[in-house]
């Protein structure tokens, strides 16, 4: 892709919300005012600065941002042990972005907090949400809580039953949780079902959508406001070690932890990039990683990499983890591999499950099963990095809600 | 100026005899193929004058649950795209006529090849075209190719399409308009009808194309009622009912599964073709 090299990896989408030939705006006539004027309630919403404080503000005093980004020094010892063991002096020095300790416990809540100060702006009074693992609906209606807006999350009937603890969090929280009983009953689901309230209820409801997937402006919206991960990465690097890192790593459901912290740094040609997709059961078997499963399609609002058969009708996607169990994946990924700037690779469950033990040990930090796929490519690649190679993981979730899906699996080993 | 289809032919026809026309749509394969073509011959029996039938896809996300639940069935059934198209091949051996569009979504199309798609299904007799998720902003998706292909593309219009939006539906669409006659999805809810006769008069300010209105139809009065205001009436989820309340508890057909279609429909058609009278 010589022209994207020449210019940027940072320009997309388009106007018509494209990323090369992904992204688009694949949704039926009743929800295209409402995202058109979303659209422009976003364009001139980002560059307001009051829009811009009141949002900082929350970030700060609500979230509890930045997130520190930590030196993980016992996991940095323990790669250059491999290393050692294979007669290799390297290992590189790994860093943590702390997303986990943000509120409510993902990076998520950074981007319902602005989709929420958005809704506000355009009067909208009632919030819907899909979600998987239950993260993205606790973010939302955790905020919802703190506007006073009412707020129906989407879920399907399987993850209900496999993330109680989160729907009891929700409840608490003053939300309903709706659990959908159609198609396979799982995320994509969830999502086909709050499309359809939305085209049901479209004066008064708000759609906030959890990932960097969707019809445009949602890929980029979701994108902008999960940027700040990347940014202070950036700023906290250049202070603790005076130059950029060289290498990231993020796992990807929908991916929109990945494109917060890749994008600030997609320009930089001596920043290495990895996303790292659920490989469930093998990518022979069953599993989650549609970049490398998958191929271009159209769902949910944007052409992207899907997983389906040869009729084009959508698969099921499998992981341990809920929260990257999706059969598609943000369009500016699919994008960003094409154009060979991000390399994409996967994690299989129990290759997940060894790095979240390993973690915990190591670093007495619980992550997500959902990071610990970033993790699992993290300890196999870091050993044969020189030792001043400075890598960067993003713990984009705290694993509290995932210790009885761990012990369980535990239990079967 | 396009190439008349069937679909143009009829509603000239309609025309000249001063009613409005009954537009039924069931699910290709709903609930086996050798079924489903029955049924589209006895729809035309019983006074269907177009025939809309639904390209399966597991993730119906515009649909209501009577019609999610009969693309399920007919996935289950063994049906596809290709299939689908040999099933209108086969209908047209004995209807050179009827108008057929089918309705679905994008991603099956689009995994099948547009092109391709496009050579099929003329080649199959398929007049027109309905997909859900092509909005105007990506008419160079399909719609554009479509009418190259002389075939329709039939844009849906909804509530929530204003003046300033409706030139943008209007362009490129061809064979008729079809009206959403609710915001939500299909079968759920029953329309206000004054507000109906309003939109309709609305849109035909702004263009010539016949209007069918579709979404709540749910029985022949309801399609009376509609049959006032348009030049044509839609009618889905209660014709998928029915054929689903015939079937067994496996999803099979039972052995009055065509007939209790038909005869539901011929209702229909009679509610229709009487609301000239009531209007005369």
């Amino acid at each position: 892709m010589p022209q994207e090299s020449l210019n940027s990896y940072r320009s997309g989408p388009d106007e018509r919300g494209h990323f090369g030939i992904f992204g688009g705006r694949f949704v039926a006539e009743t929800l295209m005012p409402l995202i058109l004027d979303l659209e422009n309630h976003y364009e001139v919403a980002r560059v307001d600065p009051a829009f811009k404080a009141e949002l900082s503000y929350l970030l700060t005093h609500y979230v509890g941002r930045p997130s520190p980004l930590y030196f993980a020094e016992r996991l940095t010892e323990h790669v250059r042990e491999v290393a050692a063991r294979a007669g290799d002096a390297g290992g590189a020095k790994i860093y943590f972005k702390r997303e986990e300790l943000n509120h409510t416990g993902a990076h998520k809540i950074n981007n319902v907090l602005g989709q929420i100060l958005l809704a506000r702006r355009m009067g909208k009074t009632r919030i819907i949400a899909e979600t998987g693992a239950g993260q993205h609906g606790v973010a939302t209606a955790t905020a919802c809580a703190r506007f006073g807006l009412e707020c129906v999350i989407y879920m399907g009937a399987v993850d209900v039953e496999r993330q109680k603890p989160n729907v009891f969090r929700m409840n608490l929280l003053g939300a309903k949780v709706v659990p959908v009983q159609s198609g396979a009953r799982t995320l994509k689901d969830a999502m086909n079902e709050a499309l359809r309230d939305w085209v049901t209820n479209v004066s008064d409801t708000f759609y906030c959508i959890g990932t960097a997937a969707g019809p445009h402006p949602y890929p980029a919206m979701v994108r902008d406001f999960q940027c700040i991960i990347g940014e202070e990465t950036r700023t906290q690097m250049m202070a603790s070690e005076g130059r950029l890192p060289d290498s990231l790593f993020a796992c990807i459901g929908g991916g929109s932890n990945a494109i917060g912290l890749f994008h600030p740094f997609l320009d930089e040609p001596g920043v290495e990039i990895f996303g790292v997709e659920a490989a469930g059961f093998g990518l022979d078997k069953k599993h989650a990683a549609s970049l490398a499963g998958g191929r271009p399609g159209v769902l949910h609002g944007n052409r992207t990499y899907l997983l389906m058969d040869e009729d084009g009708q959508i698969e099921e996607g499998h992981s341990i983890s809920a929260g990257l169990d999706y059969p598609g994946i943000g369009p500016e990924h699919a994008w960003l591999k094409e154009s060979g700037r991000v390399t994409y690779l996967s994690a299989r469950d129990d290759e997940a499950l060894q790095a979240f033990q390993l973690c915990a040990r190591l670093e007495g930090i619980i992550p997500a099963l959902e990071p610990a796929h970033a993790l699992a490519r993290v300890v196999e690649i870091a050993p044969l990095k020189p030792r001043d190679h400075l890598m960067v993981v993003n713990i984009s979730g705290r694993g509290d809600k995932d210790i009885f899906t761990v012990a369980e699996h535990l239990e079967g080993i | 100026m396009e190439i008349a289809t069937r679909i143009d032919r009829r509603f000239k026809e309609l025309s000249g005899e001063g009613r409005a026309g009954l537009v039924t749509f069931v699910m290709a394969g709903d609930p086996d193929l050798a079924t489903s073509l029955e049924i589209l011959h006895a729809l035309v029996r019983a006074g269907a004058d177009i025939l809309e039938v639904g390209m399966p896809f597991t993730d119906p996300m515009a649909d209501g649950p009577a019609i999610q639940a009969a693309g399920l069935r007919a996935l289950n059934a063994g049906t596809t795209l290709r299939k689908t198209l040999e099933m209108i091949t086969s209908f047209r051996k004995s209807d050179e006529t009827t108008p057929i569009i089918l309705m679905g979504y994008y991603n099956p199309i689009y995994v099948f090849g547009v092109e391709a798609f496009l050579v099929a299904a003329k080649a199959a007799g398929v007049d027109g075209l309905i997909v859900v998720d092509l909005p105007p902003e990506e008419d160079q998706e399909l719609c554009l190719p479509a009418r190259t292909a002389g075939l329709n593309f039939i844009r849906l219009a909804t509530p929530t399409t204003d003046d300033a939006r409706l030139p943008a539906v209007l362009t490129n669409t061809s064979g008729f308009l079809y009206y959403v006659s609710i915001t939500g999805i299909t079968g759920a809810g029953v329309p206000d009808y004054g507000k109906v006769a309003d939109a309709v008069a609305a849109i035909k300010a702004h263009t010539n194309l016949p209007v069918a209105v579709g979404f709540g139809v749910k029985n022949a009065e309801s399609a009376r009622t509609i049959a006032r205001h348009a030049d044509a009436v839609v009618v889905g989820s209660s014709i998928v009912e029915t054929l689903r309340k015939s079937l067994d508890t496996e999803g099979r057909a039972g052995p009055d599964s065509v007939t209790v279609v038909e005869k539901f429909v011929e209702e229909l058609a009679e509610g229709v073709r009487t609301a000239i009278a009531a209007s005369a």
